[in-house]
């Protein structure tokens, strides 16, 4: 995760210097088990590659993969949120129809004149989600009414709306190109094209697709930043505790994981350039995914929704306003959920009665498989999303594979279940 | 002529860090109401949890004798068997259900697990009328008050053929009548030839009915006083009886101005609209002054303080508080942080910890902006303060990073103590500190109380063990039934004096 700059509290620290190489051990089987997730990933990634012949590290369906899963990823952060503050929102799959069939509806149907500019729907768009986010987050904090049964009518209630704003089951489209690159564009080449390998030109003359390698120039620039960045950031923040007088972790566990982490981003940053650049989404998620890292782990927020979901009580007597933070952490699923809604409708090009249909669970799943716990207080963003892309290669890889959609569900349902059960094991043998 | 029922012998239960009972002996003679007595924490629950098997065979030293048998109870279930029944203090009914199906809960009559409703019905008037309760055997146990409760826990009791029947301070929760009405019916049984043991605060009810009392102090047996030595003082002074040592750190009190001061303040129930909780409190606390409640459990004492740290509990709160002579907003908790105030809980786990989270993150919870600028947390600045409050407090652990749920009692005290330091208050309001923890950890808490009050704070100590309050208060206020009955300077009072205090203002009270 190369935007990852904060540093790893959790790693197994002590300030006392003279049990080194106990702390080498406990902080390795610390970093296990934080990267054991992400080695998963890695596990079942090459399984797959395996299993499919090669085509799943395939640039093209890389880009796929990041397209198809981008809405679970951007609502699994809100979400992680409202399951660590101790709630659940059922209705996010329906949130997120509803937006993408009113702005569908904003776009084509509805004679707005300017107002039906993408970027004014898109803004509207996650205004009204945030609203809707404050509604049912008003009667979970200030009622007292279990998120559970708020946003299962939440669930209910959006997505009546959203069929009932297209007309019954009708869809709305095709909505304007420059809505679509939301999801399915790629970041222009201000810097142009790299080609390292000339295309073959076949007997007419023309070029033969897929032959060659031309670079995306922008798009590797950007990932070298990035991977300079991350290597930067983690070096620092070092120096910093050491300055302080702390122990880090040890330095070879350092450079092996933040050479480990940079050579996985450069290979993907490579298989994107090699294909049309970076996705639009991708880049959207990149800093949503940094920005909620940097919430969770660095602001007083983020630290207050952890104390809240980790003892409701103890927050409230601790001068913590509960029923405000509470608001604010629906308000943030909301928008999301939008957001979720948006980028499914520009993928589609249109918007349908079933948009987001079903996907709160795979929100959910994303969530619990990344190792949050069910009761609040614990969860990890880096985790969550890592949850979603395993859902998500799991289900691009299957569909390769040619497995039959109902048998992907059972896969995935005991995914879910293995992935929790080894964290409580896990965790009750610590 | 009588024969013994109950033999306990030279009983020591230890926990981890503590000896909560060391050599205790107890002989109950049939048919007699036998009443133990002591402070809060000297171990009379404890002892009869290990009568009922709560604690079982095993985890305790010495022998249980039961109608001349040696018994080795390995859990409730053992001791209901034989017929020692226990009512403990909080009610253990279940609201939803009715009263006959709670009298036979785990205990009904069924064939192949289908309940036969009529008998169990009919048996329940029977022993309904056994307690003069005349209610609906139908009747839901939210639908009736706490003395009808509690006389369903006696009706529970006796539907298991019951021989030793223990009742643990039955009269807590009860008003005036429904107590009487309660010992009454414990003379009634008595006259039927049922052995009971009671045990109690109110020494007036048990100078009314027991045969016998046994006073119990620091988890030892003192002495049982025979019916005609039971007086109210005697048993005072048993009770209380012990020097105070050393045991608390040496202080030289440097009492300032007056810095808080509560005038009229009075709160009702949060659920039970009419019922006044806190009635007319006026309390002034000084700078460098350390100020003691004392009050036995139930007085109002918590209520009172949570009232005050941003209503966190009641409703129709009214009266006033100023800081320094001035007026000050406590009607939420950040605003009485803000203002200087701090509450630790007298229930560390429920309320003072997130416990699956670290002592860092813990220590800093109640001022993260003081670790924090726009809303961002330094993550160095965050750190030293915790190593710096984990030096200052003495807190054990193999470092910050470890989670207070896997603390002890008293290293988790400390926590709660060096967040609300961190949030330097004016004013700390410590309910119970030393609750449950050791000794060697009560006298490290106790050195800290005595640092602050030198650094010029002012701090009012809640706590039920009056040995305590003598030894590290400069004043203290006596608590009763939600009202201030005494205050008097530390140097000029005695537990004796406590003690008369709270049981005349009993006396005076509903």
């Amino acid at each position: 995760m190369s935007t990852d700059s904060a540093p790893a509290p959790q790693s197994g620290v002590a300030e006392d210097v003279k049990h080194g190489p106990r702390i080498a051990v406990s902080a390795l089987t610390t970093n296990l088990r934080e990267y054991g997730l992400i080695i998963a990933l890695i596990v079942i990634m090459l399984f797959f590659q395996y299993t499919t012949s090669g085509t799943l590290f395939k640039p093209v369906n890389l880009s796929n993969l990041v397209q198809q899963n981008s809405f679970i990823i951007v609502m699994a952060l809100g979400m992680l949120l409202v399951i660590v503050a101790g709630y659940i929102d059922l209705s996010v799959g329906s949130v997120a129809g509803f937006i993408g069939a009113l702005a569908a509806m904003m776009m084509v149907i509805w004679p707005l004149g300017i107002f039906s500019n993408p970027l004014v729907v898109s803004i509207v768009c996650l205004i009204v989600g945030a609203l809707i986010g404050a509604a049912q987050g008003y009667w979970i904090a200030y009622h007292r009414i279990p998120s559970f049964i708020v946003t299962l009518a939440g669930m209910l209630i959006f997505r009546g709306i959203c069929q009932a704003l297209l007309g019954g089951g009708s869809s709305v489209g095709p909505l304007p190109d420059s809505f679509k690159a939301l999801s399915s564009g790629f970041i222009p080449d201000v810097i142009g094209p790299l080609t390292l390998i000339p295309p073959t030109v076949n007997a007419a003359g023309k070029t033969i697709v897929g032959s060659g390698l031309t670079l995306h120039m922008t798009t590797v620039v950007l990932g070298v930043i990035a991977v300079l960045a991350y290597a930067y950031f983690g070096l620092r923040a070092r120096r910093k505790r050491e300055k302080h007088g702390y122990e880090a972790e040890p330095f070879p566990l350092f450079v092996i994981k933040t050479l480990v982490g940079s050579a996985l981003a450069l290979f993907l940053v490579f298989q994107f350039a090699s294909y049309k650049g970076l996705p639009v989404v991708l880049l959207v998620m990149g800093v949503l995914i940094s920005l909620f890292v940097f919430v969770t782990k660095r602001m007083t927020i983020g630290r207050r929704i952890y104390a809240m979901g980790g003892n409701a009580k103890a927050a409230q007597l601790s001068g913590i306003n509960t029923e405000r933070l509470t608001l604010l952490v629906f308000i943030n699923m909301g928008v999301l959920s939008a957001l979720g809604g948006l980028i499914i409708a520009a993928r589609l090009g249109q918007a349908v009665p079933a948009a987001g249909l079903g996907s709160e669970l795979d929100v959910i799943a994303a969530v619990f498989i990344g190792g949050a716990s069910a009761m609040g207080g614990v969860g990890q963003v880096i985790g969550a999303v890592v949850g979603g892309f395993i859902m998500g290669v799991m289900n691009n890889g299957m569909s390769i594979m040619g497995v039959n959609v109902d048998w992907q569900q059972v896969v995935k349902g005991l995914v879910l279940l293995g992935a929790v059960i080894f964290d409580v094991y896990n965790k009750n043998k610590a | 002529m009588t024969s013994t029922i109950l033999e306990m012998r030279d009983i020591t239960k230890t926990f981890p860090g503590v000896k909560a009972l060391s050599n205790v002996n107890l002989s109950v003679e049939e048919g007699e109401i036998h009443a133990i007595v002591g402070e809060n924490g000297a171990g009379k629950s404890t002892l009869m949890k290990v009568l009922s098997g709560v604690y079982p065979s095993g985890t305790y030293e010495g022998e249980i004798v039961f109608r001349g048998q040696e018994c080795h109870f390995k859990g409730i279930h053992d001791s209901e068997h034989i017929g020692i029944v226990i009512i403990h203090q909080e009610l253990a009914l279940v609201p939803m259900l009715s009263i006959a199906e709670n009298i036979f809960l785990g205990n009904e009559h069924a064939t192949y697990g289908v309940i036969d409703w009529n008998a169990n019905e009919k048996r329940t008037s029977a022993l309904l009328r056994k307690v003069g309760l005349k209610e609906d055997p139908k009747t839901l146990i939210t639908n009736i008050g706490v003395g009808k409760q509690q006389l369903v826990e006696i009706a529970k009791a006796l539907s298991k053929e019951v021989k030793l029947l223990i009742l643990d301070e039955p009269t807590a929760s009860l008003s005036e009548k429904d107590s009487q009405a309660l010992l009454d019916l414990l003379l009634e049984f008595k006259r039927q030839g049922m052995t009971s043991i009671l045990i109690s605060h109110k020494l007036n009810e048990v100078n009314r009915v027991a045969d016998k009392v046994t006073v119990i102090r620091d988890g030892r047996t003192i002495e049982t006083l025979p019916r005609k030595d039971i007086s109210e003082d005697r048993i005072i002074t048993s009770m209380v009886g012990r020097s105070l040592d050393d045991r608390y750190p040496p202080r030289e009190p440097q009492i300032g101005d007056v810095i808080l001061e509560v005038k009229n303040w009075s709160v009702y129930h949060p659920i039970h609209a009419e019922r006044q909780v806190i009635k007319n409190i006026n309390l002034n606390v000084r700078k460098g002054e350390v100020v003691g409640i004392a009050g036995l459990m139930g007085a109002g004492r918590t209520e009172f303080a949570m009232s005050l740290f941003g209503r966190s509990y009641g409703r129709h709160i009214t009266g006033e508080v100023s800081l320094d002579g001035k007026p000050i907003d406590l009607s939420s908790v950040s605003k009485a942080v803000a203002s200087g105030i701090a509450y630790v809980t007298e229930d560390r786990k429920t309320f003072g910890l997130n416990l699956i989270d670290h002592i860092k993150h813990n220590v800093t919870l109640a001022n993260l902006s003081g670790v924090s600028s726009h809303g961002v947390i330094d993550d160095m600045r965050e750190m030293s303060v915790a190593n710096d409050y984990r030096k200052k407090t003495n807190i054990r652990a193999s470092s910050v990073y470890q989670l207070t749920g896997n603390l002890s009692g008293g290293n988790q005290q400390k926590v709660v103590l060096s967040k609300w330091l961190f949030a330097d208050p004016q004013v700390l309001i410590l309910d119970e500190p030393t609750r449950g923890i050791d000794v060697g950890a009560k006298y490290e808490i106790y050195t800290i109380i005595a640092r602050l009050a030198a650094e010029g704070k002012a701090i009012i100590v809640i706590s039920s063990e009056m040995p305590e309050l003598l030894g590290i208060t400069d004043r203290i206020y006596v608590m009763n039934e939600g009202r201030i009955v005494g205050e008097m300077p530390a140097s000029e009072a005695s537990q004796e004096k406590i003690m008369r205090a709270i049981v005349r203002g009993e006396g005076k009270a509903s």
